[in-house]
């Protein structure tokens, strides 16, 4: 058992790992008794290696080629610490559990959800998984726990349930509105020492293991091994909840959020505020403007990219009065940067992620390397951990355009330059004309004004601006009825985000609402189709290596 | 305040070396896992005849100048702060005092035949947001107690790779968790994600022959039958050192583990250093920088 010894306690030694999970495979193929379920680990192999390799590694050890870019990191099979179970703390999952999470994913990783991967398949996967880990081959079959079933939700249930948050200290790494922002979030790290964000429980689509009730109440009990999350059960069995509180906890958990990602719609319709505009990101007018959610991704183009963005997606509302349009735009983020306490965090970020390899190595992106000038890094007087501020754009194309062309959605390029709104949590806010990332160039006689204030893990963004620009300004006009191109940048400074490093959407657009006539509904679908022509543009210059 | 994730692979490292070096003790085809069963501790105690055991002891001698300890910033949980004198609270790794290491795991690593059951269990609390103790040792399978004496949340997550780990809270004074680790593992590590300075380590062996230095590096361990062992010391920064014991029995055999800590002074790199100190020959491995 040297061989296996060794490798188990070796945590990221890939060569020792290679021989001890090859070792522990045949212990379990020896080993495993018979069980009722047809699966062929062999054929699983197959299934493995084309599949899941890439991510988790040909030895299951969770380092394949594509590992390094992620966070979290792929499951480690070799060491059979499961997140996603209904057994114990600490227990072997069953073949459920592991079912389940091949065919529905883990939401909010890079794990997708296999669900047309043939049980057949599945089932041989299944076996496979399980010979990386001797674990599996050892004692009686894991069992799920008893979890008890659910007495109904409901705003009683709700109020239990926020307390029952309070009872078990929840908001010390989740937050107190649950946005992942708790005093311990900085310092969290897996197993292995790799730093891991605490769910932002208000994005409950993005929960890893699924997001109802029943899914919420197990993760509550079982915990989520091999991250910080632990288990409640002895926490309930100690009293300091009742059975009937966990389930509270699970529904006010999800109540936090919506269960399914937020509808996306292409337009921001800004409509008419008769009243005035609202004077800040606070005022109760903004109640009466629609939010439209648009999500973001981390900016994989040019290096160095973001394979593990903070900012995930935003909420934007808009109001005109005939003079002046504002924006709220809000989006959750654990860090005001810069802030010391993330410092910590910061370095293990930048030093555990690859932010130049995995997605595309060609040599002509290596010159596009040689050529990224950072900016100097600010607040910062010890110079030990550069501290960046936190940061937001806004997008506009400079001529507003007539037909489905649009400015590189990078934030332009030399021939068709983007107009910014800019936003920076220490300079605020301005406007910039971009050629490319990382190229704003300041428009300081735009007129453009706001501010932001940040609670509990989340920004609020405010920004206004006059209709027409200033004449002495380089800035484009917002005319009523007209659609006009939009698109979003958005930098978490704590987590090493700067430049080129940021979470980015694409192209989508903004509708000032004139008085009502049928171009409101005209316009989104004449947006949906330019959408659609500049997907195909997309794909082809993505072809083209443009 | 620094916790640098690769001194914890370094430790990792260290005892794969050590398992591999001293053949360990045989776990791996045991039924590994951690159990909640409290009271499985061995209804009787075999006997112990004095005339047939005798006692180890000794002092982990520190070499070289001791470092500073490092200060814990402890102001986000000011009831556990308030539990530390003007000098406020500081991390347990390197504790040094009149030329002793305290916090060294030492136990016998080969040469034991037979051991008696696991018998009641061993405790681990959690007092002003530190363990107590940092070290530990348990024989396999024998139930832990953990306690949280602090009225705050605390997390024990435990992850070794022999055993399997756990993770569960405490969000409240008085809860007590009952755990185990069914094979031979040195060390399983724990810690507290809410509270990242606190960490602690349990020495799994399947015996119980081993013991932990005190403050001035004093370590004692008792009953063990007449005969020739290896003895291994741990310490989480210095790693380890092996020596050869002989046991008398009715008698206690002195050992000192001298140099502790010179690994760490640049005097050894790469190849193990043996030393002959008197009769016994010292081996050093050193700690992965």
């Amino acid at each position: 058992m040297k061989s296996d010894r060794l490798g188990g306690s070796t945590g990221l030694s890939g060569p020792v790992f290679l021989a001890s999970a090859l070792f522990a495979g045949m212990v379990v193929q020896l080993a495993a008794p018979a069980q009722g379920l047809a699966q062929d680990a062999e054929a699983g192999k197959v299934v493995y290696d084309l599949w899941c390799a890439e991510c988790h590694g040909v030895n299951g050890a969770g380092d394949g080629p594509a590992a390094a870019s992620m966070l979290p990191r792929p499951r480690d099979f070799t060491q059979a610490r499961y997140q996603i179970r209904r057994t114990g703390s600490g227990q072997l999952p069953t073949d459920d559990d592991i079912r389940a999470a091949i065919r529905d994913g883990l939401p909010g990783t890079t794990m997708p959800g296999w669900p047309n991967l043939s049980a057949r398949a599945t089932e041989d996967v299944i076996a496979y998984l399980k010979s990386f880990s001797r674990f599996f081959g050892m004692g009686d079959p894991p069992q799920p726990m008893e979890l008890g079933t659910d007495p109904g939700g409901g705003p009683a249930a709700i109020e239990s349930g926020a307390a029952a948050y309070l009872a078990l200290e929840c908001e010390a790494c989740h937050g107190p509105s649950g946005r992942g922002d708790g005093v311990s979030a900085p310092t969290l790290e897996d197993w292995r020492g790799f730093p891991i964000r605490a769910a932002d429980l208000s994005e409950v689509w993005l929960f890893n293991g699924g997001s109802s009730v029943d899914d919420i109440h197990t993760r509550v009990l079982t915990g989520l091994d091999g991250t910080p999350m632990p288990a409640a059960s002895d926490a309930m069995n100690a009293g300091v909840v009742t059975p009937e509180e966990v389930w509270a906890l699970a529904h006010y958990v999800a109540s936090l959020g919506p269960s399914q990602a937020p509808p996306l719609n292409e337009v921001v319709r800004v409509g008419r505020a008769e009243a005035g505009l609202p004077g800040d990101g606070d005022a109760d007018s903004w109640g009466q403007a629609e939010a439209f959610y648009f999500p973001l991704g981390g900016q994989v183009i040019e290096p160095p990219r973001n394979f593990a963005p903070t900012v995930d997606g935003v909420w934007v509302q808009g109001l005109h009065d005939g003079n002046d349009v504002a924006l709220r735009i809000q989006w959750n983020d654990p860090s005001r940067s810069p802030d010391p306490s993330w410092d910590e965090w910061q370095l293990k970020v930048s030093e555990t992620l690859d932010m130049d390899g995995a997605f595309d190595l060609d040599a002509s992106l290596a010159a596009v390397d040689a050529e990224i000038t950072e900016d100097e890094p600010r607040g910062d007087a010890e110079g030990e951990v550069p501290r960046y501020p936190d940061r937001f754009y806004v997008q506009f194309p400079f001529e507003i355009p007539t037909s489905s062309q649009r400015p590189y959605f990078l934030m332009g390029d030399a021939r068709n330059p983007v107009y910014l709104w800019t936003w920076d949590s220490e300079q605020g806010v301005g406007a910039a004309r971009g050629r490319g990332l990382a190229s704003a160039e300041e428009l300081p006689e735009d007129a453009v004004a706001g501010q932001a204030t940040w609670s509990e893990g989340r920004w609020t963004l405010y920004v206004r601006r006059a209709l027409v620009p200033d004449p002495e300004a380089d800035g484009i006009t917002f005319a009523e009825g007209a659609t006009i191109p939009v698109a979003f940048q958005a930098w978490d400074g704590s987590s090493g985000e700067t430049e080129r490093r940021s979470s980015i959407s694409t192209w989508y657009y903004i509708l000032l609402e004139p008085p009502a006539s049928n171009r409101v509904v005209v316009a989104p679908m004449i947006a949906m189709l330019l959408t659609g022509a500049f997907g195909l543009v997309l794909v082809r210059r993505a072809q083209g290596g443009d | 305040m620094r916790f640098d994730y690769r001194s914890r692979v370094a430790a990792a490292l260290l005892t794969g070396v050590l398992y591999a070096a001293c053949g360990g003790s045989d776990g791996g085809d045991a039924d590994a896992g951690n159990g909640e069963s409290g009271g499985e501790a061995a209804a009787e105690v075999a006997a112990i005849d004095p005339s047939t055991v005798g006692t180890i002891s000794g002092t982990i001698n520190f070499s070289g100048d001791a470092p500073a300890m490092e200060a814990i910033d402890m102001s986000a949980e000011p009831d556990c702060a308030a539990g530390f004198g003007d000098e406020g609270p500081m991390m347990q790794s390197v504790v040094v005092n009149g030329g002793g290491l305290a916090n060294v795991f030492v136990y016998l690593s080969a040469g034991v035949m037979d051991a008696p059951a696991p018998y009641g269990a061993a405790t681990l609390d959690q007092t002003n947001c530190r363990y107590a103790p940092h070290v530990m040792g348990v024989q396999a399978g024998q139930t832990i107690e953990i306690t949280n004496s602090d009225n705050l949340l605390h997390n024990i997550n435990a992850t070794p790779t022999e055993n399997r780990g756990f993770n569960i809270s405490q969000p409240r004074a008085g809860i007590t968790s009952r755990q185990s680790f069914a094979v031979a593992e040195v060390m399983v590590p724990l810690r507290c994600d809410v509270h990242g300075w606190m960490e602690a380590f349990v020495g799994v062996v399947d015996h119980p022959y081993f013991g932990v230095s005190g403050d001035g590096g004093m370590f004692t361990i008792s009953n063990v039958p007449a005969g020739t062992y290896t003895m291994t010391a741990w310490h989480e920064q210095y790693g380890t050192m092996g020596m050869e014991v002989t046991v008398t029995a009715g008698e206690t055999t002195m050992a000192d583990f001298d140099h502790m800590g010179l690994q760490m002074a640049g005097h050894l790199v790469g190849e193990p250093l043996v030393i002959h100190h008197g009769s016994d020959e010292v081996v050093f491995n050193r700690a992965q920088q």
